[in-house]
């Protein structure tokens, strides 16, 4: 098996003594989608924010690509090759689609403006926004907007993107086209995908982590999960097919 | 060369041309606007383009005013020394500040600047041995000589004051639209996301308030240089709050803003005060009015309604 390019061990979260991650290993392999499901408030969204350094973690160790990167700050750990996207949308609303795609290529690509603008449309074309470049991100439609924030994953070119909830809001045929890029993207990225969406996890995910309480509850296949008892009664009886 | 470029290369071609048109009083006053104003296009680094709402940005300028006007009153330096001497000290009270004050955020910052300006007002007071505290002190003629041209003239003056608005002018343009200043944007719009696209938000933040803040104290410098005299009250309350007025009616976070607000208060207390002695009143109701009307500011409406693209 290939080194994992991200792994935690017993990381853990409390806020004012409520425990929102328990003690987490996690591994990640290269070039795995990897989906992280689970009910509200299972701390999938406290998990990640750890991850990308958003918060600080109460106990544990967080490696990526074979350093430790625990103590580093949020911009130190996007410049090694991590990106995040917002679950609640963050774009810039009053620069344009392109600025927003260019200020995430940039700290790549410095003050290259060739560079830049192919980085720019190139990322703008892959989410369909190309015709959208000039308009201001706060007058896009809410859709636009959360593939605005996959853009800007995209230009830094990340070797881990997490992707809080991308699918959140958008209609059926954008879903259907975020499908087919998050397919494309596997080739050259490892995804870490926060989804409620069961048929967006169940057709991408090559592995699936269940986080119940903080903690993790199983891990396996899209199918080894959809048959396990423990998921199901997690979910409240709902059954994960029809979630 | 850009449409950007040319409106405002044609600004600073108007400026100048004013040189040799205006009446003496308005000469005067106009070398007195784009000093200021330089300090108004500082102020508008920190505040307009990176959303850092100081209101201590007098310790500044004063800085800039006290490090060349003591230069030259305690250290008989020369005119370009001293003018150096006042940037140096306009740099490095800025990093310190910033190094302090940029651990706050939002009405923190605005309250430590406030602070720390008013600690620097009162060292200027407290120091009077050699500040002479409230009265000031005169720079004499003799030592206001720049390259042979002597600035207590008042051709010198102008165009002296003429070419620093110019650099200052120019290089603000020129920051923004370089990827540092689009960073400094996005700071402003939205620093947590900023910051989660990899950069360095903190250090971004001081670069920018270590800029504005020498900036600004080439303004208090040229200030003092250009007129001949520093006093502890450019260093007061009024004097951060100045900046702050005229980026806001000008446009904050455009190039043009600054000047167009420096200009436009500055006259607007002039003519009032023509008619009555409650000038402060009609200036005033009209700052209310061009808030609630303009509230992005003259050069903000023209972006609005005009030209989307003016930086």
């Amino acid at each position: 098996m290939t080194a994992p390019i991200l792994s935690t061990r017993g990381l853990s979260r409390s806020f004012h003594g409520l425990q929102a991650v328990a003690d987490v290993d996690f591994d990640l392999p290269p070039n795995q989608i990897r989906a992280l499901i689970g009910p509200n408030g299972a701390g999938k969204t406290t998990f990640v924010s750890m991850l990308i350094g958003r918060i600080p973690a109460s106990a544990g160790t967080i490696r990526f690509d074979g350093a430790e990167i625990t103590d580093l700050p949020a911009h130190a750990r996007v410049a090694r090759g991590m990106a995040y996207t917002f679950q609640i949308t963050s774009v810039f609303s009053r620069l344009t689609a392109h600025e927003n795609v260019a200020l995430a290529a940039r700290r790549r690509l410095g003050a290259a403006r060739g560079a830049v603008d192919e980085a720019v449309m190139d990322a703008l074309s892959r989410t369909g926004l190309a015709g959208r470049a000039g308009d201001m991100a706060a007058d896009l439609s809410y859709g636009h907007q959360r593939l605005l924030e996959i853009a800007m994953g995209l230009a830094q070119k990340p070797r881990l993107m997490i992707l809080d909830e991308p699918t959140q809001g958008l209609a059926e045929t954008e879903i259907a086209s975020f499908k087919r890029l998050i397919r494309d993207l596997a080739a050259e990225t490892t995804i870490l995908l926060i989804e409620h969406n069961m048929s967006v996890v169940m057709e991408l995910a090559d592995r699936i982590t269940v986080l119940n309480f903080g903690q993790v509850l199983a891990e396996g296949t899209p199918a080894q999960i959809h048959a396990n008892a423990e998921v199901q009664a997690a979910y409240l009886g709902t059954g994960v097919s029809d979630a | 060369m850009s449409r950007s470029l040319a409106i405002h290369l044609g600004l600073l071609a108007l400026l100048l041309a004013g040189n040799f048109v205006l009446p003496a009083y308005h000469h005067g006053n106009m070398a007195r606007i784009m000093t200021l104003a330089v300090y108004a296009v500082g102020y508008n680094i920190a505040f307009g383009y990176t959303g850092l709402l100081s209101l201590g940005h007098a310790m500044f300028f004063a800085a800039g005013m006290y490090g060349m006007g003591l230069a030259i009153r305690l250290g008989e330096a020369g005119a370009l020394p001293a003018l150096a001497s006042g940037l140096a000290a306009g740099a490095v009270l800025s990093v310190v500040v910033g190094l302090l004050a940029l651990r706050t955020a939002g009405v923190a910052f605005m309250i430590v600047t406030l602070m720390f300006s008013q600690a620097c007002f009162l060292a200027i007071l407290y120091f009077s041995e050699w500040t002479r505290g409230d009265e000031g002190f005169v720079i004499q003629a003799a030592d206001r000589v720049l390259f042979g041209l002597d600035l207590s003239d008042p051709g010198n003056r102008y165009v002296a004051a003429w070419a620093l608005f110019s650099v200052v002018f120019l290089g603000a343009l020129w920051l923004v639209n370089r990827p540092m200043g689009r960073v400094f944007i996005a700071i402003r719009e939205n620093e947590e996301r900023a910051r989660l696209l990899g950069y360095d938000t903190f250090r971004m933040k001081l670069a920018a308030l270590v800029i504005s803040g020498t900036v600004s104290a080439a303004g208090g410098a040229a200030y003092g240089l250009l007129f001949g005299y520093a006093g502890a009250s450019f260093a007061g309350v009024q004097y951060s709050i100045f900046p702050l007025l005229w980026v806001l009616l000008g446009g904050a976070g455009t190039v043009l803003g600054p000047l167009l607000g420096t200009l436009f208060m500055f006259y607007l207390i002039d003519l009032s005060s023509g008619f009555t002695e409650a000038y402060m009143l009609i200036a005033g109701v009209v700052l209310v009015a061009l808030t609630l009307f303009a509230p992005q500011g003259i050069a903000g409406e023209l972006r609005r309604r005009v030209w989307k693209a003016l930086p």
